[in-house]
């Protein structure tokens, strides 16, 4: 592994590694970002630098899935709420420790006049790049900062150009995903002039309710506000908002650091492979601290090594054209649950998945066993029993098309071969299996008191 | 040398019998459930001879919903946090979770079920109300766990319910026969009071039911009799020498044992005949009272015992040593008994020095008590014979547990119980209709 290379040049931005910490509360004062720098992080953007603020008590709330802690994070902190020239000194003492390491000031202002003084007193300090918070979903919106700028593609573009006009350092521009098309602010901004994109900021949310004061979590004296989003459960929506990006003829030039739900190496490497060339963390920090990373750069080396690349740039990008249009997938394509009896529980969610939430492919056992067994032909290969299997490599989804044929609906439109009513032979469901729906009047549900 | 120190204070008896199945906290019972499939038709529930729904109450701890955990439990098993502690969940419930076919440890649905059903006790929640009075009356002979399930499910259907027990406690077995590191007597009693004070039946305590007036009165005054007494004393050896002091059955002793806890003097060498869970367990408790040495001699071979391998290892682990194929002849001893000899299957014998000589042989049949009832039949084993409703051949007479099973669990007891309340319930409307 001696050959592998992590160092990048991000839009000029140079870091020994690809992971950095996002623009959050573990990069809220020099202390935790220079122990991050320590602990193997390669760059860190700080916490957004910009109006007076003033916080709330409880801020942040988590969605627990079962044993679960934090699958979710939601927050209603606000950006910095320390005295600008604080940061600005310890930005200076950050780069003098680490110089060769990525420290990116975030900010956040509002008139054109205050953006150009922040952006020289951050280059001033030192900073190595800048990034633009247009995403912020919560309290800084309300005074029309954060996502009602990246909301706004019109005011994002100016605010760009306002900012490209004063920075010599490369400019990021942060996204908002509470948006219903991410390449509107993506080329706004792209057009605006920015040296590089990132996303996804957090995502506006309620992430529970308090049961016995009905007020939403984070409480604040009986009361609570929509929050942001993120943490693992969010990192499915940036994935597809950096797909957006990356496959984006007018945006794809443009570097894209990924944010959203990163926690280990195979995070990383999904983010890197969907196009982004720098990761931001800043959930799996607040729950782990930043040992965490330990964990992505041993498992980004093994893969690079076990693939044979050298620098992150080897494999930048390759999975984003695989990612297309439905119309073009292969519609002979056929694969078919199998279930491995030697390795089978016989817990039977398969089946009751199957039965209940898909297309009535799995069958009980007749035989006294608890295996399952798959009824072929009813099997549309969807997967879902696969999903649910609580056993590792039990139940696979085996290919059955000899892959001689491709045809995709767009080629069978192109070619006017698309079924014209319901019962043409050419549509999908006609003849497939399903049960008379009175067969279903067997399944009753049992009392277990036995009074009934 | 042995493992255990006698012990001479409640704290000493009770780190001697340190609980098998410790209550779990808030966390542990939380990451715990987790791991629960809610597997479809679970294994587990079929495998419950009561057939909790497992998988329900588990995710109900999950969810924070403890109440309603204890709530299903009880909804099939009024005994819930007895059988929790003291069912062989290791064979039931437990044994038969998916789990174990990847050889991955089971989920423990007995502590999870002792975390729900101690949680409702504690808080002294309601979960229970009697259904409303419908004007009949059942009498119930035996405060066991046959006995107070029926007791239970008939004051939900509305009747007046008066259980007579020949003891002082109730709970049957539970209190005077189980293993104290299953269940504490504090523990024991504390079920059937929580269910008591909900339920509002009556027990009188040593009151017996031994005489055919006795039965005759019972007639009289109720609509219908269940009868829940289990099984008698243990049953004799027919060796010489079996009638010296310094012999006793194992149920007799477990009884002791239990009342006397700490004060229970065991002397230094036992010899526990037999090869059940109550001999094993009376070898068990035999060594964590502090005898030097305890021989547990079974005339089959090992895989012919039949108590559970767990209950067996549990013993070995307290210090007790296994003889096998050796079948007790005599007990000697001038005015107490000093030994036990045995004979080998190829003819030989040899000789085990004891202070005292336990006989896990199994209860005796309630033969005697029977014969007050004529009209009552039992099948070749001494088994009272019953329908599905639990109905004996005596019109009118209910039994289950013990006495009908020939010998099972407490949750073999609280089932059966409970369905014979169900059947009193549905012969009383038949009658008179």
């Amino acid at each position: 592994m001696s050959n592998i290379d992590l160092s990048i040049n991000f839009a000029g931005i140079k870091a020994p590694n690809p992971f950095w910490l996002a623009s959050a509360p573990p990069t809220n004062t020099g202390y935790q970002i220079m122990k991050a720098f320590e602990a193997g992080w390669g760059g860190a953007v700080w916490k957004t630098l910009g109006v007076p603020v003033q916080n709330v008590s409880s801020r942040y709330g988590s969605i627990n899935y079962r044993d679960t802690r934090m699958a979710g994070l939601n927050n209603i902190e606000l950006i910095t709420d320390r005295p600008l020239a604080d940061n600005l000194r310890e930005i200076e003492e950050v780069k003098k420790y680490f110089p060769n390491h990525a420290v990116i000031a975030s900010l956040m202002v509002e008139s054109k006049k205050e953006w150009f003084q922040i952006v020289k007193d951050v280059e001033n300090a030192g900073a190595d790049g800048i990034e633009l918070n247009f995403g912020c979903p919560h309290g800084m919106c309300e005074r029309g900062m954060g996502s009602a700028v990246g909301q706004e593609p019109e005011v994002l573009n100016t605010i760009v150009q306002w900012v490209m006009e004063a920075a010599t350092v490369p400019v990021i521009t942060k996204l908002t995903p509470n948006i219903s098309d991410i390449t509107d602010p993506a080329l706004a901004a792209v057009r605006g002039g920015t040296s590089a994109l990132s996303l996804i900021n957090t995502i506006k949310s309620i992430v529970g309710i308090d049961l016995d004061t009905y007020a939403p979590y984070p409480v604040v004296d009986g009361k609570g506000t929509n929050g942001g989003y993120c943490g693992p459960a969010v990192k499915p929506i940036a994935l597809h908002m950096l797909k957006e990006l990356a496959g984006h003829p007018e945006i794809r030039n443009t570097p894209i650091s990924g944010i959203g739900g990163i926690e280990t190496w195979r995070d990383v490497v999904e983010f890197i492979l969907l196009g982004a060339t720098s990761v931001q963390v800043c959930t799996a920090v607040m729950h782990y601290g930043f040992g965490i990373v330990r964990e992505m750069e041993a498992g980004l080396r093994q893969f690079m090594s076990d693939k044979g690349y050298s620098t992150i740039y080897d494999f930048a990008g390759k999975a984003v054209p695989n990612v297309v249009e439905w119309k073009n997938l292969n519609l002979h394509y056929k694969v078919v649950a199998s279930i491995n009896a030697d390795k089978c529980i016989g817990c039977q969610l398969c089946h009751i998945a199957c039965d209940d939430g898909a297309h009535q492919a799995i069958a009980l056992p007749t035989n006294g066993s608890r295996v399952p067994e798959i009824i072929d032909e009813n099997c549309v290969g969807c997967n879902l029993c696969s999903l649910v299997c609580p056993v590792e490599e039990c139940i696979t989804m085996e290919r059955r098309d000899d892959g001689s044929q491709t045809e995709s609906w767009a080629e069978r439109t192109m070619a006017g071969k698309v079924p014209e009513h319901f019962n043409d032979p050419r549509g999908g469901g006609v003849g497939h299996f399903v049960p008379e729906p009175s067969a279903a009047l067997q399944y009753k549900r049992k009392d277990r008191s036995g009074r009934k | 040398m042995a493992e255990y120190k006698r012990p001479e204070t409640p704290q000493e008896y009770q780190r001697n019998f340190p609980p098998k199945k410790p209550l779990m906290n808030t966390s542990e019972a939380y990451y715990e459930s987790a791991r629960c499939l809610y597997c479809y038709d679970a294994p587990c529930m079929d495998a419950c001879p009561t057939h909790i729904d497992i998988p329900l109450f588990i995710k109900q701890i999950n969810t924070g919903n403890v109440k309603g955990a204890a709530a299903t439990i009880y909804d099939s098993n009024w005994l819930g946090n007895a059988c929790g502690k003291v069912c062989p969940t290791e064979q039931l419930c437990e044994g038969s979770c998916v789990y174990t076919e990847q050889d991955m440890k089971p989920l423990q649905i007995g502590r999870l079920q002792n975390f729900a059903t101690e949680a409702v006790m504690q808080a002294k929640t309601n979960l229970f109300k009697p259904g409303p009075d419908n004007g009949r009356r059942v009498a119930i002979v035996g405060a066991g766990p046959a006995g107070i399930a029926c007791a239970c499910e008939l004051r939900v259907l509305g009747y007046s319910v008066e259980i007579f027990e020949a003891k002082a406690l109730p709970t049957g077995l539970t209190v005077y026969g189980t293993a104290p590191y299953k269940i504490t007597n504090e523990e024991a009693l504390r079920e059937n009071e929580y269910l008591q004070q909900q339920l509002g039946y009556t027990v009188h305590y040593n009151h017996p039911i031994q005489n055919a007036a006795q039965f005759a009165e019972l007639e009289k005054q109720f609509d219908a009799v269940f009868l829940g007494l289990g099984l008698g004393a243990t049953a004799q050896l027919n060796i010489p020498g079996e009638e010296l002091p310094g012999v006793v059955g194992a149920v007799e002793f477990v009884e002791e044992l239990r009342m006397k806890q700490h004060a229970f003097q065991v002397p230094e060498r036992v010899v526990v005949i037999g090869g059940g869970n109550t001999a094993v367990d009376a070898a068990s408790e035999s060594a964590r009272m502090g005898a030097q040495s305890v021989h547990l001699v079974y005339r089959r071979t090992k895989a012919d015992m039949g108590a559970y391998d767990f209950e067996y290892a549990t013993a070995l682990a307290a210090g007790v040593q296994g003889v096998f194929e050796a079948s007790p002849l005599r007990i000697e001893g001038e005015n107490k008994a000093s030994g036990v000899t045995f004979s080998r299957p190829d003819g030989s014998e040899f000789h085990l020095p004891a202070d005292l000589v336990i006989k896990g042989t199994g209860q005796a049949k309630q033969g005697a008590l029977l014969a007050h009832l004529p009209n009552i039949s039992t099948d070749a084993k001494g088994r009272v014979v019953v329908d599905a409703a639990h109905q004996t051949t005596r019109p009118g007479y209910f039994a289950a547990g013990d006495m009908v099973n020939g010998g099972a669990e407490v949750v073999n007891a609280a089932y059966e119980g409970k369905l014979a309340a169900q059947g009193i319930h549905q012969w009383i409307q038949n009658k008179n209709t």
